[in-house]
This record gives structure tokens, C-alpha cells and sequence, in this order.
């Protein structure tokens, strides 16, 4: 589905985000990213969609090379890869629908998209898809009068009326509540099923990660150092991607928010004491 | 649940009553064609005046600043002095007057008439009260500079007002706590809030004097707008043009050393 | 440093240092030399006993203002609805080749930062230096005296207020927005579309309407020049000496004035 080989990124000032990096994720997997900040995670799958311009290497997704496109070639590309982002990056003023609809832009010509007059089955996948988020009825609200579980949830909608053959998801629950974000994560598995979607998602939360993924890859220093199902992250590996912690003490990494490492921590007792 | 049922979409329009919005279109509508149907133009004379028009943009390529440079010149030591002169006075007496405009500072009868102050500054355009100071003062740039002194004062005293309006009051209570008298405060926990601020504004309004420096000369209160106005009527583009780039010129290095000297400020 | 060891042992603390202190100085005494010198220079020649004489020509002018010839009113409707005219068709005006000039000038959304952002910001500055007066001066040599010249001296100056404020507004707006935008495929004008006007819509709307205020009240004077509207009839009235016919259209022009500054602000209101 998505073949990366040898993909590096120098940003101008000379700092080497990502340094040749090689992976392969198949059809219908959720592959979970993980690293700490600064790893490259972030500058990873926005090479994919090309958003960051790799200096090395060559992408590939569904067998169509997307490294060396031409601007209205990459625009055709983007369309098979959709993108959910951390702060969710809705238009704010725009409503719920034309968030949604906004998803197809790669499809429809211009004055179409500004006289808001998309082809009916847009239309309609749209209400089913919002209806599907859990949403129903919330079409004609303005994105900014909703709560961030909401707003990820219409971010969600907008990636998947694409019809991508990828969804490229970045940190999709820093910004939410410990619950909220078992309800993304969840949502988004649930939909990467039903579609047969390929999907990286880079996340901050490991024990999330880990209960949700297939697969999980360890990214530092802009090199991948774990490739492996959830349960072989061990200490020792865990110390390797994140450096020294006593990962005893709570099973989930530290945070740069005092308040977020305390709920993930506190969510990592609860999941403990289950898994008993 | 919609089943076969096609559901359309349209975006929310703007205004939401349909009433309300017919009525404001069309009122649009009407006040367009009345406002462009009752346009008197003569437009054998436009059509005149393109070639002159050309004539003009043509002398941008080639200003002339030397044969009237003894005008030229002596027009813009006049803007520059009054400029000058009209900031630091009308910054200097807007302290004041800014003071007596916060009302939580200053007491009802004292805050009333610096309003008003305020107000009849704010309320004309400064040719208009440059037209009258002409009248009083003569002819000449001591007229320009009062007009510009006073819309100083109008301008920062306002913006000084609001922005004492503004201030943490819990710094006053502190420095007042520490046993300090009315002075104390208004040097140790009023004037750090607003200084940067008043500084930046005071920069920003020498620009703004100096662009209208340019314009009361018109009404005969100094300045280059006099030398501008009689190198129209005299046709002579190529002079225009040479003010107008030193205008541009001299607007541009004080915007950019006012943005650097603000930059520094915060 | 403004802490220093006394030869005593003492720690001493003054606000600045001494170099610095000295430069401060120094920066007051030149600014008060300039200060006085332009004084100086810009009073060379004055008539000394002219400006002694103002309160007597102050009060003399009062007078002859009052009472206000309220009859000329009449003549006065239709020069108002010029000036109306002058500044709504004109912001309008303004509008239109504003917004361009914005896109043009914004680091985010410049086709092309090496040449067509320059020349939109030399146009900004050209624009914004002059003001509408000046604009109205040039343009009634040029094509004539009327409304006409009014109206576009009023968009000429409006470009470059319009065009600065919403480039600045269009360099703040959140990256990530337009991100998301880009990431679906989206077109550049798409981007742009869906991008960025729905963020600076209020702004623009907010400055659309803060520029009309302005250009009313600009529009009360282009007469003075030529550009038509009620300024027109002041001069005329000016050079007549005819004060209580001036008085009227000083109250005409301070109504309109706050209507349309009280116009503004309630618009503005209801935007935000």
C-alpha cells in the first residue's frame, strides 16, 4: 500500500528530521508511530502527502510513485491520502457540512467548490458519514461552536470523504480528554476495518497505541529503531526510543503537559487493574 | 433513515430571516442605481484628460526636481519643522489632557472637559480647522503647525485615555499598599502599563503629521502642499512628481524606522 | 550593569549605567536642539504681529458666524448626497482593487515573493503615503473638477489602507487551517477559498466598514480641491467670507460625520 525507501528530510538550517528511513505498510493495517518530540514523526507523514518536501527518497503509494510529481499530479495524489491533525486544523467559520465537504476540493473545480454547489453523492456520503461519526444533525453548525471530540470527529469525516486509499493521522488525541480519546481511537480502527484503510498514526500515548494497533514503530532521532506488534514493546525498547525513565513506576511516557502525563498515567492504572 | 430521500444541501445564508435579507439586497440594489444614476460626469472632459493623465504617469519616469528644487526644498523644511514641532507639543500637552479623559483617574468635571477637548479635536477634519487657523494666525506654517498640534493632542490623548481605562488595577493597589501618594503611583504602577504603548503612538502620529503636513498647505498653512498645489496648476507634472516621490520617500524611512523603533519597545 | 561594588564593600544599585546614563542625556539635549531649531526655522517668517492679533481674529470670527444662515440648507442636500456617494462608490472602488493587492502582498499567499510581492507593497506605501486630498488635486487636473476625481482620489488612498490591513491579517492566519485545506488537494485557488477567506472574513468586513467611516469623512473635503461634495460649497463660501453660511455647513458636516462614525461602530458591533 504505502513502500518507503530510503526517505530523508534536512530542513533548510541543517537540522536532519528524518535520516533513511524504510517502511512498508500493508492494506488494511493501523500502524502506530511513536518517538519523542523532535523524533521526526510529524515531518514523516507529511512527506507522504508531500506538505514537507523530502530532500531523499521515494514514496509510494498504491503502486503510484509520489515523490517527483507535478503540482496538479501531487493534487491527484492527495485525494487518495487523507489527513487528520492534531489541533483538528477545521476552518473554523466554515460549518460542519462545508468542513466535510471541503474533504472533496481535490475532486470538484473551483466554481463549483465556491458556490458550495457539490455533486449530490457528495452530498450524500457526507450526511452519512457525519450521521456515522456519531454527528447527526450538527451539519449546519459552525465548527467552532464544537467541543474537541466533536471537532476530531468531523476531521475524521473530512479525511475519509476523500475516499483515500491512506489516512495519515497525526497526534489525533493530544488535545483531547483521556475518554475522548479511547472514542477517536476507537472511531478511527472501527473505520480503518470497514474501509480497508492503510493508516499511520503518530501518537504521543503509548498505552493507547498499544491498545488499539496492530503494529507500532519506534522513530529517533529521524531512524526507525522499533518495528513490532504492541505487546514486544518492552522497557529496554521503550528506553531506547524515549531514553532513560523509570517506565515501572507508570506505564505511560512522559509528557511535555504536567496535566496530559497525569491523566495518561491515571488511565494506565485503570487499564492495569482491568487487565488483571 | 432519510431512505431513498435525497438530501440537499445549502449552506446557511448570512443573514437568517428572508425578509430581512430581500429587504437589505434590494435596498443595495436601489441605493447602487441612485447613487451611480445621478453621477454627473463629463466625460468629453475625462476622456480630455487621459492624455494628461499619461502626461502625469509619464513624469514619474522622469521627475524634475531641479528647476523648482529652491520651492521644493523650502516647502519641505517647513513640513518637516512643523512636523516636528506639532508632535513633541501636542505629545506634550496630550499627557494631560489623556489623564484628565481616564475616568478612573481623573474626577467627573475634569474628565468632562478633557472629553470635550477630545471630541472637538476628533471631530473635523484637520483642514477644515486648518482653514480657521489661517484665519486667526495668517498665512503661512505657524498656522499648520498649531492645526497639527491640536489634532495631536485630539488623537493621543483619546488613545492615551482608553488605554489607562485599561490598566491592572491590581498594580495601582499594590504601589498605593506600599504607602505611595498619587505621584508615586503614576510613576511607579501607571506609567510602565501605558509608556511603551504611548511612545509607539507618539512615533505613529509624527508619521501622521507629517502626511498631513503635506495636505494643509493647500488652505496657505505651509508646507510642501502649497509648493504641490501650484506645480498642478502651473502643469508642471515633472515637479508633481518629484514631491510626490520625496512624500513616498520620507513616508517610507520613518514607517520603517518607527516599526523598528517599536519593535524594540516591546 | 546597574549593580556595582562601591571601593567601601557596598553593593550600590542604580537604574542604569553610566555610559548609559550618558546617552540618555545626550539623546534628550539633541531632541530639544531639534525641537528648538525647527521652531526657529519654521517661524523665520512669521508675522509675529498677526499671531498677537489671533484671539481678537478668533473672536471677530465668532461673531460673524453667528447667527448661522440655516436657509442655506437647502442648497446643501444635494452636495451631501455627493459626498455620500463619493465615499461609498469610492470604498467600494477601493474594495475591489484592495483585495488583490492584499493577496498580492501577503507572504502566504503570494504567487511570487521575488517580484509581484514588491511591486503590491510599493503600491501599498504609494498609496497610503498620499493622502486622498492630494490624490483628489492630481486627478482634478487631470480629468476635471466633479465627483468623478472624488471618487477615485477616495479608492486610490483606500488601496493601500485595505491592501495593508488584510495582508497583515492574511500573514496571521492559522497555517494549519490552510494546511488541512492543502492536504485534501485542493487547488491553489481552493486554498485560498476555503483557506483563508473564511478566516479573514471578519476582518475584511471590519476594515471595509472602518475605511467607509474614514472616507466620509474625507469626502467632506475634497470640495475644498475640486473632487465635488459639500467641500465644494464651503469653499465657495469661504472665499465669499460668508461665515453664517459656513457655520451651517460645519454642523452639516459634524452631523454627518457622527452618523456615519456611529454607522460604523454598530456595524462593527454586529460583526464581531
Amino acid at each position: 500500500m504505502l513502500r518507503i525507501r530510503g526517505l530523508s528530510k534536512t530542513y533548510r538550517g541543517g537540522d536532519r528530521a528524518l535520516d533513511g528511513v524504510d517502511l512498508d505498510v500493508p492494506r488494511g493495517q493501523l500502524m502506530a508511530l511513536i518517538g519523542p518530540s523532535g523524533a521526526g514523526k510529524s515531518t514523516l507523514i507529511r512527506c507522504v502527502n508531500r506538505l514537507v518536501e523530502p530532500s531523499a527518497g521515494e514514496i509510494v503509494v498504491d503502486g503510484a510513485p509520489v515523490t517527483g510529481l507535478s503540482s496538479g499530479g501531487l493534487r491527484a495524489a492527495r485525494r487518495r491520502m487523507g489527513m487528520i491533525f492534531q489541533e483538528y486544523a477545521l476552518v473554523e467559520r466554515l460549518t460542519v457540512m462545508e468542513n466535510v465537504l471541503s474533504g472533496r476540493l481535490g475532486y470538484v473545480g473551483f466554481w463549483a467548490s465556491w458556490l458550495r454547489r457539490f455533486p449530490q453523492a457528495d452530498v450524500d456520503e457526507a450526511f452519512r458519514l457525519i450521521e456515522r461519526a456519531g454527528l447527526g444533525g450538527m451539519q449546519d453548525k459552525r465548527a467552532d461552536e464544537l467541543s474537541g471530540g466533536q471537532r476530531q470527529r468531523v476531521g475524521i469525516c473530512r479525511a475519509l470523504i476523500q475516499d483515500p486509499a491512506l489516512l495519515l493521522v497525526d497526534e489525533p488525541t493530544a488535545s483531547l480528554d483521556p475518554k475522548t480519546s479511547r472514542q477517536i481511537m476507537r472511531l478511527l480502527v472501527e473505520l480503518c476495518e470497514e474501509r480497508q484503510l492503510a493508516a499511520i498514526v503518530n501518537i504521543h500515548d503509548v498505552v493507547l497505541a498499544q491498545m488499539f494497533v496492530q503494529r507500532i514503530v519506534g522513530l529517533r532521532a529521524g531512524r526507525i529503531v522499533f518495528d513490532g506488534p504492541p505487546d514486544a514493546l518492552t522497557t529496554e525498547t521503550l528506553t531506547e526510543i524515549y531514553g532513560e525513565e523509570d517506565w515501572a513506576a507508570s506505564s505511560a511516557p512522559e509528557d511535555d503537559d504536567e496535566d496530559d502525563a497525569a491523566a495518561a498515567r491515571a488511565a494506565a492504572l485503570r487499564l492495569a487493574e482491568t487487565a488483571r | 433513515m432519510s431512505g431513498a430521500a435525497i438530501r440537499r444541501w445549502r449552506p446557511p445564508p448570512l443573514i437568517a430571516n428572508a425578509w430581512l435579507r430581500l429587504a437589505i439586497y434590494c435596498g443595495a440594489a436601489l441605493y447602487l442605481a441612485l447613487a451611480l444614476g445621478t453621477l454627473e460626469v463629463n466625460w468629453a472632459r475625462v476622456a480630455e484628460g487621459l492624455v494628461r493623465g499619461w502626461a502625469f504617469v509619464a513624469a514619474f519616469g522622469e521627475p524634475d526636481f531641479t528647476s523648482r528644487w529652491g520651492e521644493i526644498s523650502e516647502g519641505m523644511v517647513e513640513s518637516l519643522t512643523m512636523t516636528v514641532v506639532s508632535t513633541v507639543l501636542g505629545v506634550a500637552l496630550s499627557l494631560p489632557v489623556g489623564l484628565g479623559a481616564a475616568r478612573n483617574l481623573a474626577p467627573l468635571p475634569v474628565y468632562l472637559a478633557c472629553r470635550g477637548i477630545i471630541a472637538a479635536s476628533r471631530s473635523f477634519p484637520e483642514i477644515i480647522i486648518a482653514i480657521l487657523f489661517v484665519k486667526m494666525f495668517g498665512f503661512g506654517p505657524l498656522a499648520g503647525m498649531v492645526t497639527l498640534t491640536f489634532a495631536t493632542v485630539g488623537f493621543m490623548a483619546k488613545l492615551l485615555a482608553e488605554d489607562l481605562e485599561d490598566i491592572d488595577e491590581a498594580q495601582v493597589e499594590a504601589v498605593r499598599a506600599a504607602g505611595a501618594n498619587w505621584a508615586q503611583v503614576m510613576v511607579f504602577a501607571v506609567q510602565p502599563q501605558v509608556l511603551p504603548r504611548f511612545i509607539g503612538l507618539s512615533v505613529y502620529r509624527l508619521d501622521i503629521n507629517f502626511r498631513e503636513s503635506a495636505v494643509i498647505g493647500i488652505v496657505g498653512a505651509g508646507g510642501i502642499g502649497a509648493t504641490l498645489n501650484t506645480s498642478f496648476d502651473r502643469y508642471e507634472f515633472g515637479t508633481s512628481a518629484a514631491i510626490l516621490l520625496l512624500i513616498i520617500g520620507i513616508v517610507m524611512i520613518a514607517e520603517y524606522s518607527s516599526g523598528i523603533i517599536r519593535k524594540r519597545l516591546q | 550593569m546597574p549593580i556595582q561594588t562601591l571601593p567601601t564593600g557596598q553593593v550600590a544599585w542604580q537604574r542604569r549605567t553610566m555610559p548609559a546614563r550618558l546617552a540618555r542625556w545626550f539623546g534628550w539635549l539633541l531632541g530639544v536642539l531639534l525641537v528648538v531649531q525647527s521652531w526657529q526655522v519654521m517661524n523665520a517668517d512669521t508675522i509675529w504681529e498677526f499671531v498677537y492679533d489671533a484671539p481678537a481674529q478668533a473672536g471677530d470670527l465668532l461673531v460673524r458666524m453667528w447667527p448661522p444662515r440655516w436657509s442655506v440648507l437647502d442648497q446643501l442636500w444635494r452636495p451631501l448626497w455627493d459626498t455620500l456617494n463619493m465615499a461609498t462608490l469610492g470604498t467600494a472602488l477601493g474594495v475591489v482593487l484592495g483585495v488583490p493587492v492584499a493577496f498580492l502582498a501577503a507572504r502566504t499567499t503570494t504567487p511570487s515573493a521575488t517580484i509581484l510581492r514588491p511591486i503590491a507593497l510599493l503600491v501599498i506605501v504609494a498609496s497610503r503615503s498620499i493622502n486622498s486630498l492630494i490624490w483628489a488635486l492630481l486627478l482634478v487636473t487631470v480629468m476635471g473638477p466633479g465627483v468623478l476625481a472624488g471618487i477615485i482620489a477616495i479608492a486610490l488612498r483606500s488601496i493601500g489602507f485595505i491592501g495593508k490591513l488584510l495582508y497583515e491579517a492574511l500573514e496571521e492566519t492559522d497555517a494549519n487551517q490552510v494546511e488541512a485545506i492543502t492536504a485534501t488537494g485542493a487547488s491553489a485557488a481552493q486554498r485560498i477559498a476555503f483557506g483563508f477567506i473564511p478566516q479573514i472574513m471578519p476582518t475584511f468586513a471590519g476594515i471595509s466598514v472602518y475605511r467607509w467611516d474614514i472616507n466620509i469623512r474625507e469626502s467632506t473635503v475634497l470640495g475644498l480641491v475640486g473632487a465635488g461634495g459639500i467641500g465644494l460649497q464651503l469653499n465657495a463660501s469661504v472665499s465669499r467670507l460668508a461665515w453664517p453660511e459656513v457655520t451651517v455647513m460645519f454642523a452639516a458636516i459634524l452631523c454627518t460625520v457622527a452618523v456615519s462614525e456611529w454607522v460604523s461602530a454598530r456595524v462593527r458591533a454586529a460583526i464581531i
